[in-house]
Order: structure tokens, then C-alpha cells, then sequence
């Protein structure tokens, strides 16, 4: 004020700042909660198929990523970033990707390498190259394989020839079975379509939050709905996936019933769903163009085909979207949006 | 007639028109103390023709145009000048102006129109009474209204576009003046149509229930204005850009270097033409325009007619502001105004409202940018916010330029999407700024 009359009832400094000055609602913590909501039906499922172990491994993961950030930003005098709701996210992902029975302090651990290794040196949220949950993943394949790859039965389910599976009893994931039954050529048809089933809905074993494909499925829509998840990473993804184990079905006809129940078999099997519509999807690790974000898509799907055809890990999707993850910056010049007004032809 | 949107992009904010929309135009008395800024248009300030002491009165030449791209200021009332000197300025911080005082006797100097019909006159005539008139752009971009009347000859206007969409929240300013002085306001698009020589006159009017369009419409029905179509568009911001509305009427397409005039079209503001109007048959300069007072802290919104050089503090309180909750002052619209630091700070020409906010957003708390792509989707011009804004952050304005920067035409869709709250439109307009400057350093460096 240059003559203090000018305001009379108050003293109170006036904010000054470049327009807009109304905002959206939507933020980066209504985002991530949204992320939440979504893992839900993931989560129930796994309790339900998995029992407490399950649910106590999700608190134990969870536990480790928000205390490691915490701890770091009080560590390096940061704002506390934990408000973001972010390394929650990071911690349902993570053990929504491990198998069952994994000891807690596992969990943990991978917990405190994606939050204190692979996210906060890179300054936080946004600030990541790769995604931080799957990062920790591979991290914890490589340091215990034979508990990454030990995978509990679920309670109730059993198929596709697999033992009728008690709880605590290892079975080999699908995946596995897959690969021998198709290397040995000993399996039915059949046996395939109830496979399926058995995977969209659950009952086959695999890891926490992928073992259902409607689980899965179903916080997708939601994401979708609230206009979080985009639908052309998830969707190129998964075609990607589809098209390829169509045509390199492993039967050498391409319009037999097999001929489709083999990819859709691939992609419930395994983290494809989990990888396309949550890990994939995450916008900080993904170009930003449309053309970028198809490429990128396929790119994850066509590296997962490779790595379940002639890799040695059963599951190549996690690796996948790692490697395409370090790709994006490749990306970021493609297909940037059409600049307004029409293009000219030169003369 | 309803168009489709015409345009990618844009964004739909709650537009919270009603607690105005039904509110007639108020006048607001003129203050004792008034602050005219020579500064009231793009370009340069005005040349300022008055001293201490002198006594002037209503529609008296106060500052002169200093060049072509200057516009002449008049008096807003009768009284003294009681200094002149540097004051807030809504825009600029600080800028020339007239400090005045009111003598409350409302005396005007002898004002008259061109002295026959409009029918009747030579364009260049006409002109010259809108130059006199110091008439400007009264959307908000200030560019003085012979400029967009004089089409170069290798360039000649088909279509005359009339800008009422107002697709700024809160802000009813245009609304109301369609409903009231529909009739003037043709006119003045009819003497804007003779002097451009434009083939059709197109008025384009906001589309939604409660807005401008059937008494525009039913004004248009009469025979005196049968040259004027309008054109309801369905709300979307920024609708009402300049190279927006041209592509959407016309399907022609504006490159930010280009002009409308480039394409044949000349797109005026509604509250321009309404002033064009009453300059040429009345004359009566630019020294007052209707706004819109609004927000949350204001508890009786209005539409009014304010004298430009009136204090916002005059004009907030005459609303009942409640200045105990007040944390943000805006003079513009919420989308595209400037806040502001004085409640001396004036009301000028283009200042189409004045809004009184309780919260400080854009929020201070701010999050990292997550790439999640809101700001692309959202942007009009086809740029990518995400990445413009950090290379502005790094000073990297090499890169800047080359993603388009000057493309940018700050509407806001970008910052009003964003969910981590990213200021993006102060990195846009720092980033325009430091690229103007690094192009001009590059110049004269040349010329050494």
C-alpha cells in the first residue's frame, strides 16, 4: 500500500502470482489415491486366495516404502514427501509382484531399495528413470531367485494338470507349466481353456496382485474412468502381446480354437494385466506423446514375447518394461502434437 | 446456428456465470481520487499532456498518442490534476499516469460524433474519429482499434468476426452489454464492416442456457442490422483467442506470427465495438467500460460501468468486499487476469474484472511433474507444456524456441490441469520474455 488509508479493515499482505487463478481439483495425491483404489480388488483377491501371509507381506512392503522415504527426507532435510501418497503405490505394486510366501523381510528389503536407490537419488517422485517397484523386483529376483520363483498354490485351485495344491505347498507358476507342457507338446486343448478361467479369476498361482485377472481388470476400469490410466500403452501392450503369440502359437494354424486360447492364456498368465494397466501405465516413466506411448506399449510387449519365448526367466515383463523405461527419453521427440493451424506446403 | 468446437484441446473450468449473469449494469459513482495510467494499450505509454494543477474535464485529451501503436487518453471526470508521475499499474507494476482529483460536478468538454449519418461518411473519416476516440481492444489485449481497421491493400478483409463468447469463468461484463445495448453494438459492427469493407459480419456468441444469444438474435431480425449473422458456439476456453475463434468460424487457419488479417478476418471485441459505436455517433471517447466484480470474498456481485483510472479499492468496496478474507486481488478474469499487489492499482481499459479471491492458488504446495500429459492434452496450440517448462527452469532457451514457445498464447489450460500445480503459464511468459531478448541480443550482435 503506498497510502496506508488505502485499505482500511486490514493489514494482510496480497498474494501476487502469474494467472490462472482458479485451479482443478485433481492433484498429484487424488491421482495416487485414486492408484490406491484401484489396487483394491487386487488386494482382496490375494487375501482371499493367499490368506494373511499375503496381506502381511502388502503392510511389510508398504511399511518399507513410505518409512524409507520418510526417513530419507528427514535424512536430507526435505519437505516430508510422503503426503504424495507416491511410495504407497510403490509398495502395493511391489508385492503385488512377489510370490506368496515370500519372507516379510524380503519384501522389505525390495521395499527400501525401490524408495532409497531408485527413486529418491533421482529427486523423488517424477524424478525416477524406471519404474521404482518393478526395479526393486528385479533387484530381489536377482538376490533370491529360489524364493522369487517358489509360488504357493492358492487354496482353492488347481488345473491344467498342476497338483490339487494345499496351502504352503510349492507349485511351479503357469508360466512354468506352460513352457514344458508346450516344449513336450503333452497337454490338451482343454486343459488350456479351463487354464484361462482359472487365471482370469485367480485360481491359478502366480504372484499376489496378478494371480486375478479381474482383479486386475477391474481397477483398470476404474482407472480408466477417472481419465488416470490412458488406454494406449495398457492396449498396445497387450495386443502387442496377443498378436505375436497368435501368429507364433507353437501349433502352426493360426484359426484353431488354440490358436486364441494360447495368448489369451499369455496374457493372464504372469504380470502382463498387472504390467499393462498399472506398471507400464505410470506416467513418469512413459513418453508423453501418443506416438510415444504406442511405441512404447508394443516395444514392452514385443520384449515380453522374446523373454517367455527364448529367455531364460519364465516371466519376461517385468524386464521388459524395465528396459523400455530406459528407452523413453528415444521417445520424447516423436509424434509431438500438430501445432496449431494447418501445414503448409512449401513453395 | 450451433457450431462444433472447432478447436483440439481446451478445457471446461466451472464457468459460475450466475451469481452476475441477471445483474443489470450498475453505474459506479466516480471516486474523489482517480489514477489514469498513459498506459492503456499495447505499445507504448501515452504522451502525457497535462501538468500539476490544471484543471480538466470529461473526455479532455490528457496523453496523446506517442506512436502508431499508442492510443490517446481522456479524462475520466472533471477536476485537477494533483500530480503526474509513476502509479500501480494493473499490468506493468508501475507506469506513467495522472493522478486526479475529482471536483464531483461532472463537467464534460464538447463532445460530438462525426456530424452525419455513419452511412454517409468516408471510412478513413470514421478512422480517424476511433483514433481520437483512443479507442483499444477491449477483450483484454488493448491493441488500439485503428490498427485492425486499416487492412493493408495486398491484404483485404472478408469477414468481420465480433467477439461475445466471454469464455472466462465468473465473467458476465459482455453479457450484459449484449443484453442491454444489443442494438449499439450492431451498429458499431455495421460502421466497423463499412470501414474494413468486409463482405460478412459474424457475431459469435456464447452458446449455453441464460447467455446472449436471443436477444442477439432478435436484434439481428430487425432490417437496419440483416448483414449480421450470429454464431452460437458451444462453451469451451479458450474459445475467445483471437486465431481460435477464426479457425472456428472459418476454418482458417492462424499461425501465431500471422494476423487475422492475414486470413481476411478481423475479429473485434464486443465491448470495442460497442465503444466504436458510440465514438462515431455520439462522440464519446474511451474513458469508461462495464466489468464484472466477483469471487468469493465479494458478497454482492455486479456488473458495472466504471470510469477507467478508479482505484480497484473504489470498485470493491462499492461490492462489499470482504478485504478480511481477501488473500488475492485480480484485475482480468480468473483464467487470464493479473494479481494484484495495490488496491490503488486502477482499472483500465481492457480491465473487463475485478475478482477478490480467498485462497492464494495457484496452491504453494507444489508436486513434481509426473509426465502425465494433462497440459499436452489441454494445450490449444498444439505444445508441450511438460517439457517447455523445464527447459525454461534451466534456462535452456535455445530448446524453448525450438519446441515453439512463442506459440504460446498463456490461455492457462495448461497450469488449470495440472495436478502437481505447476505454474506453468509464469514459465511460459518467462521463457517468451528470455527468448525476445536472446533474439534481440543475437541482432545487435550481428550489427556489431
Amino acid at each position: 500500500m503506498n497510502d496506508g488509508s488505502a485499505m482500511d479493515s486490514s493489514k494482510t499482505l496480497l498474494y501476487v502470482s502469474a494467472p490462472p487463478h482458479i485451479r482443478q481439483t485433481e492433484s498429484v495425491p487424488t491421482i495416487m489415491l485414486s492408484v490406491i483404489i484401484a489396487l483394491v480388488p487386487g488386494l482382496v483377491a490375494s487375501g482371499v486366495y493367499f490368506g494373511i501371509h499375503a496381506l502381511m507381506l502388502v503392510a511389510a512392503s508398504v511399511a518399507s516404502t513410505v518409512g524409507t522415504e520418510a526417513a530419507l527426507c528427514q535424512l536430507f532435510k526435505k519437505p516430508l514427501s510422503v503426503g504424495d501418497f507416491s511410495s504407497v503405490v510403490t509398495g502395493l505394486l511391489l508385492a503385488f509382484m512377489l510370490p506368496p510366501g515370500l519372507p516379510f523381510w524380503m519384501a522389505a528389503a525390495g521395499g527400501v531399495f525401490a524408495v532409497a536407490v531408485v527413486k529418491m537419488p533421482f529427486g523423488g517422485l517424477g524424478g525416477n528413470l524406471v519404474n521404482p517397484a518393478l526395479a526393486a523386483r528385479a533387484f530381489l529376483m536377482v538376490s533370491f531367485p529360489a524364493a522369487m520363483s517358489s509360488f504357493v498354490q492358492p487354496a482353492h485351485g488347481t488345473l491344467f494338470g498342476m497338483p490339487r495344491g494345499l496351502d504352503g505347498v510349492t507349485a511351479a507358476t503357469p508360466l512354468v507349466y506352460f513352457k514344458n507342457a508346450m516344449a513336450s507338446g503333452n497337454y490338451h486343448p482343454l486343459d488350456l481353456q479351463d487354464a484361462v478361467t482359472g487365471l482370469f479369476l485367480g485360481t491359478t498361482g502366480g504372484c499376489l496382485g496378478a494371480t486375478s485377472g479381474l482383479a486386475v481388470l477391474l481397477g483398470a476400469i476404474f482407472l480408466l474412468y477417472r481419465g488416470i490410466a490412458r488406454f494406449k500403452i495398457p492396449l498396445s501392450f497387450l495386443g502387442s502381446v496377443f498378436i505375436l503369440n497368435w501368429i507364433f502359437n507353437g501349433t502352426g494354424d493360426m484359426f484353431s480354437t488354440e490358436a486364441f486360447v494360447v495368448p489369451l492364456y499369455q496374457i493372464l498368465a504372469g504380470g502382463v494385466m498387472l504390467g499393462a494397466f498399472f506398471l507400464a501405465a505410470d506416467p513418469v516413466t512413459t513418453p508423453i506423446t501418443a506416438i510415444g506411448r504406442v511405441l512404447f506399449g508394443v516395444g514392452c510387449g514385443v520384449i515380453t514375447f522374446l523373454l517367455r519365448k527364448f529367455g531364460g526367466h519364465p516371466d519376461g515383463v517385468c524386464w521388459a518394461i524395465l528396459l523400455m523405461n530406459f528407452c523413453v527419453p528415444l521417445f520424447d521427440g516423436l509424434g509431438r502434437p500438430k501445432r496449431f493451424g494447418k501445414r503448409k506446403k512449401r513453395e | 446456428m450451433f457450431r462444433s468446437l472447432g478447436f483440439r484441446g481446451g478445457i471446461h473450468p466451472p464457468r459460475d456465470k450466475s451469481s452476475t449473469a441477471d445483474s443489470p449494469i450498475e453505474k459506479l459513482p466516480p471516486p474523489e481520487r482517480l489514477i489514469v495510467p498513459a498506459l492503456q494499450h499495447v505499445g507504448p505509454p501515452a504522451r502525457i499532456v497535462v501538468k500539476r494543477g490544471d484543471k480538466v474535464r470529461i473526455g479532455q485529451v490528457i496523453a496523446e498518442p506517442s506512436s502508431p501503436e499508442s492510443a490517446a487518453i481522456h479524462s475520466p471526470v472533471s477536476g485537477t490534476v494533483l500530480s503526474v508521475g509513476n502509479f500501480p499499474h494493473p499490468r506493468d507494476g508501475r507506469a506513467p499516469a495522472v493522478e486526479m482529483e475529482n471536483d464531483g460536478r461532472e463537467l464534460f468538454v464538447e463532445m460530438s460524433g462525426i456530424g452525419k449519418p455513419w452511412q454517409d461518411a468516408d471510412p478513413l473519416e470514421i478512422v480517424d474519429k476511433i483514433l481520437a476516440s483512443g479507442i483499444v481492444g477491449m477483450g483484454g489485449a488493448g491493441v488500439p482499434a485503428q490498427l485492425k481497421l486499416m487492412p493493408n491493400s495486398d491484404k483485404p478483409i472478408d469477414t468481420l468476426i465480433i467477439n461475445c463468447t466471454e469464455c472466462e469463468p465468473l465473467v458476465t461484463a459482455d453479457l450484459r452489454l449484449a443484453k442491454e445495448h444489443a442494438e449499439e453494438m450492431l451498429t458499431g459492427a455495421l460502421i466497423v464492416k463499412k470501414v474494413l469493407g468486409a463482405k460478412r459480419a459474424l457475431i459469435a456468441v456464447d452458446g449455453s442456457p441464460g447467455g446472449a444469444m436471443s436477444s442477439l438474435a432478435s436484434a439481428c431480425k430487425k432490417p437496419d442490422f440483416s448483414g449480421i449473422e450470429t454464431v452460437s458456439l458451444k462453451p469451451k476456453y479458450p474459445q475467445s483467442a483471437e486465431q481460435i475463434l477464426i479457425k472456428t468460424l472459418t476454418k482458417r487457419d492462424v499461425r501465431p506470427p500471422k494476423t487475422g488479417a492475414d486470413v481476411g478476418c478481423v475479429v473485434h471485441n464486443a465491448a470495442t465495438v460497442l465503444a466504436i459505436s458510440r465514438a462515431v455517433i455520439q462522440g464519446i471517447p474511451a474513458f469508461e467500460r462495464i466489468l464484472t466484480v466477483g469471487g468469493p470474498c465479494v458478497r454482492s456481485p455486479k456488473n458495472l460501468l466504471v470510469r477507467t483510472g478508479t482505484p480497484v479499492n473504489a470498485v470493491l468496496h462499492y461490492c462489499e468486499t470482504d478485504f478480511t478474507r481477501t488473500k488475492k486481488i485480480v484485475m482480468g478474469g480468473p483464467m487470464r487476469g493479473m494479481a494484484q499487489a495495490e488496491l490503488d492499482t486502477p482499472v483500465i481499459k481492457t480491465t473487463y474484472g475485478v475478482f477478490a479471491f480467498e485462497s492464494m492458488a495457484p496452491a504453494v504446495l507444489r508436486y513434481n511433474c509426473i509426465g502425465c500429459g494433462r497440459c499436452m492434452r489441454a494445450c490449444p496450440m498444439g505444445l508441450l507444456p511438460s517439457h517447455l517448462w523445464k527447459f525454461v527452469d534451466k534456462n535452456k532457451i535455445d530448446d524453448a524456441g525450438r519446441w515453439r514457445i512463442e506459440d504460446c498464447i498463456e490461455c492457462g489450460s495448461c497450469a488449470y490441469v495440472c495436478p502437481s500445480k505447476i505454474n506453468l503459464v509464469h514459465y511460459m511468459m518467462l521463457g517468451k520474455k528470455r527468448l525476445a531478448a536472446a533474439v534481440r541480443d543475437a541482432v545487435t550482435g550481428e550489427m556489431k
